[in-house]
């Protein structure tokens, strides 16, 4: 083969090799985003898949059971239950009035968060200290 | 104090926009004069900058909370060594730090070249002045660290008011570590702005020679360490203080601040195609310009909030400006490059696929297409809600998935690439160099094989990395050999002289060595255990081949938190080996609370402690625990990459020209009894 064709074929192949994977990787753990409203909307198949959203955690709403603690989201007007069944303790900024993302699934009108992300409420900029709870069965 | 730090700071816009547009002058008309007080001017810019930063620091070291900034990061109480770094804890102080980490930089090229590179550094000083200009803007226009604190007042307007005490640094930040990976993450970011200089520069003046690749690749390195520091100290803190048991989650701004260093990787390795054989000049610019603006582009998506991380600053509108700079400067390398394109045109081709040349281009291509698929999964949020409509967010699967096959493929090309012969490699020389280490990779692999390893991606890790050390000590044999023949040294001292001889390549090997270490540990990862239990006084938990008691708790009140602290006995084989003390911190100033991780860590593994919290029904602590092994390696491998390019931008040693003189005899009494020779002088690098 001439050499140009070599290094083609060489270059195909790990692009091609790498593409294939980076869209296995994709399906693996791609996540929607939505807001608290937009929730309500959605339909179908939409509602199965694994989602994010966002907004503040209404205050005095933190409740810690065994295995779950449930707390309300706040986000333009609306608010959305939620429960969170990881096994990692929530993180430390996660408190009343805080910024928190939930990712899972919504079920039954509440949503089931399997990851807690929180970021500090503060009166003069969000300050750099979020952290993340994961329940172990998320995929990381 | 504040009235001077920003007198000082608009003085320095005033100056930097000088030492632009003077400098266009300079350049247009050559007059010595214009030259030389442009290039003052940028001298005088950046001494304003660190006034300027002092100044600040100062309103920190004084208390004074009539300043919005100091109110909002520190307190009475704060330790001292933090108040230094409360300089950098929000956006105004970080951008300003920012300007003084560059302001060093541009110092130290303006006056290392003040009377070297006549035709090039008046180029070089516009670009610079160019972008000092806009991060002076941030500074004194949009994000002032000088801000007085106000409220309002009656009437609408705004009165001065003084605090007696500030909020106080945010806990996360108050841990040495935190202190020192902003300084080297933001030295190696700002770094990158010199080889773009130079680059841009070469290019737009058509600078003569390849003396401009020597000067890039030096000031390349120098960020480049930084850069590779900062990577690893910002993931060893996340992984000593976070207490999620990881050190790096593919969170956008650890992505950001990895873009830059695969591509300025790349640049580091197909420089040296451009040096030998003349080769890949357009590709080795538009590398140099692409780490400058994913530099910027990394700052950006740092402050700007676009997309969502747990690291994040407040969001701002300071985003905007940054994506019209990345516009002007991609403008400007485009413009320069198609008018000068012609300078870049390549001396040679690629003659065969099994050759050095080719080994770097596809070291090239794969931390290209990492850092394409690193940079699109981060902004992959964006990019669908354009697109698509809704806004999709890719999380560790992608990038796991992508990039540990890129890593092993470098892995392979880092034992394979030094070996090779430039144009082509015949196969004697392939068996000869080979035939060793492939064995000793297949060997190493089959023994962890035995030893119940069964990930084929730590296998295949493992194997390469004995294959890729062993072509490392072969070279170092080799070359100690040669050496001894002549100075009869012990194969250490000859090491170290064949080292200092070539230090740019021996040094590279010594960097190699530590990725390679760095690659074990990471390749631990994959046999990460963990448990999380319950428990009270007198109660155990077993992890691998540790027992965990707790003994008791006790809260202890420091200045300005209160610690929460768990006395844990870690048993091993029924035999007390240590005690270990995590703990969680309760601030006061804002009530936030932070974790204490407590490691215990060898080179086989990590046991990794963490108070976790407290049980919502029995109250009782949870401690959760990980068994991380080889993660020692990482730090350790990281040291010694930072090392080995300290020791690759050390001048070379050069060996003496000793003539044998027929009729005089020597000048200088022979050295330990050699013969007069002829030695070979070693190139400049």
């Amino acid at each position: 083969m001439k050499k140009q064709a070599k290094f083609a074929v060489g270059i195909s192949v790990i692009v091609v090799s790498l593409a294939c994977l980076a869209w296995l990787g994709y399906g693996e753990s791609k996540t929607y985003y939505h807001t608290i409203a937009e929730l309500q909307s959605l339909r179908g198949a939409e509602l199965s898949h694994r989602m994010r959203v966002g907004g503040t955690v209404a205050a005095g709403s933190i409740r810690r059971f065994t295995g779950r603690v449930d707390f309300v989201l706040e986000g333009e007007g609306k608010s959305l239950p939620v429960s969170y069944v990881g096994s990692d303790p929530l993180p430390d900024t996660f408190v009343d009035k805080s910024q928190a993302l939930v990712e899972g699934r919504p079920t039954d009108g509440r949503f089931v968060a399997e990851v807690v992300q929180a970021k500090c409420a503060s009166k003069y900029e969000a300050a750099p200290g979020g952290t993340v709870a994961r329940s172990s069965t998320a995929t990381r | 104090m504040d009235v001077f730090g920003s007198f000082a700071l608009i003085l320095a816009f005033v100056c930097a926009v000088y030492a632009f547009g003077g400098g266009i002058a300079a350049i247009i008309t050559r007059h010595p004069l214009l030259v030389k007080s442009t290039r003052q001017a940028g001298m005088a810019t950046c001494c304003l900058i660190f006034i300027a930063t002092f100044s600040l620091e100062y309103l920190f070291f004084s208390d004074n909370f009539s300043a919005a900034y100091v109110v909002a990061h520190s307190n009475r109480a704060l330790a001292t060594f933090y108040k230094v770094a409360a300089l950098w804890a929000g956006q105004e102080g970080s951008l300003l730090f920012w300007s003084f980490l560059l302001s060093i930089y541009v110092f130290s090229v303006l006056v290392a070249y003040r009377n070297k590179n006549g035709e090039l550094m008046p180029y070089v000083g516009v670009i610079l002045a160019g972008v000092q200009i806009f991060f002076l803007t941030l500074n004194n226009f949009v994000a002032s660290p000088f801000k007085a604190l106000a409220v309002p007042g009656a009437q609408g307007a705004m009165d001065l008011v003084s605090r007696a005490d500030g909020n106080g640094l945010t806990p996360l930040l108050q841990y040495p570590e935190m202190v020192i990976h902003p300084p080297n993450l933001y030295s190696g970011y700002t770094g990158f702005t010199i080889p773009f200089a130079f680059a841009l520069a070469a290019l737009l003046a058509r600078y003569p020679g390849e003396k401009w690749i020597h000067l890039t690749r030096k000031w390349t390195m120098i960020a480049w360490c930084f850069q590779t520091a900062g990577i690893l100290l910002g993931a060893h803190w996340a992984y000593a203080v976070l207490g999620w048991g990881g050190y790096w989650g593919w969170d956008p701004v650890e992505n950001a601040s990895l873009l830059p260093w695969l591509t300025g990787t790349a640049f580091l390795h197909s420089v040296m195609m451009q040096e030998k054989r003349g080769m890949m000049k357009v590709w080795n610019v538009w590398l140099v310009f692409s780490t400058f603006i994913l530099c910027i582009l990394g700052t950006f998506l740092t402050r700007s909030g676009v997309v969502s991380s747990v690291h994040a600053f407040a969001q701002s509108s300071i985003g905007s400006w940054f994506v019209g700079f990345l516009v002007v400067i991609f403008t400007v390398c485009l413009v320069a490059y198609l008018k000068n394109r012609d300078y870049l045109k390549s001396e040679n081709q690629l003659d065969a696929i099994v050759s050095r040349e080719s080994s770097f281009l596809f070291n090239n291509l794969i931390l290209l297409v990492s850092c394409i698929a690193v940079l699109s999964g981060t902004l992959f949020p964006v990019l669908s809600e354009a697109v698509a409509g809704s806004k999709i967010n890719v999380g560790a699967p992608f990038f796991n998935k992508v990039n540990i096959p890129i890593g092993l493929f470098l892995l392979f090309l880092t034992g394979v690439g030094p070996l090779l012969a430039w144009r082509k490699t015949s196969v004697e020389s392939l068996k000869r160099n080979f035939a060793g280490p492939l064995i000793i990779g297949l060997v190493a692999g089959a023994v962890i094989f035995a030893l119940g390893c069964r990930e084929i991606y730590s296998l295949i890790c493992f194997s390469l990395c004995f294959f890729v050390a062993a072509t490392i000590f072969m070279e170092f044999y080799r070359g100690a050999k040669v050496i001894r023949v002549r100075s009869h040294a012990s194969y250490l001292t000859s090491a170290i002289e064949l080292t200092m001889r070539n230090t740019r390549r021996y040094g590279g090997y010594i960097v190699h060595m530590g990725m390679v270490l760095v690659f074990i540990g990471l390749a631990g990862a994959a046999f990460n255990q963990n448990v999380q239990k319950e428990m009270q006084p007198g109660s155990s938990m077993q992890l691998g081949k540790y027992k965990l008691v707790l003994q008791s708790f006790d809260s202890k009140p420091e200045a300005n938190y209160t610690g929460l602290r768990l006395n844990v006995e870690v048993f091993v084989n029924n035999k007390p080996l240590m005690m270990l003390y995590p703990e969680r911190r309760i601030f006061e100033t804002n009530g936030e609370t932070g974790t204490m991780v407590a490691i215990y860590s060898t080179l086989r593994e990590d046991l990794y402690v963490v108070y976790a919290g407290q049980s919502p029904d029995t109250k009782l602590p949870v401690i959760h625990a990980y068994l991380n092994p080889l993660v020692k390696w990482i730090w350790f491998g990281g040291v010694i990459v930072v090392f080995g390019t300290l020791v690759a931008l050390l001048p070379n040693r050069r060996a003496v020209l000793v003539l044998s003189g027929a009729k005089q005899p020597a000048p200088e009494p022979l050295v330990h009894g050699m013969a007069p020779s002829i030695t070979y002088r070693e190139g400049r690098d």
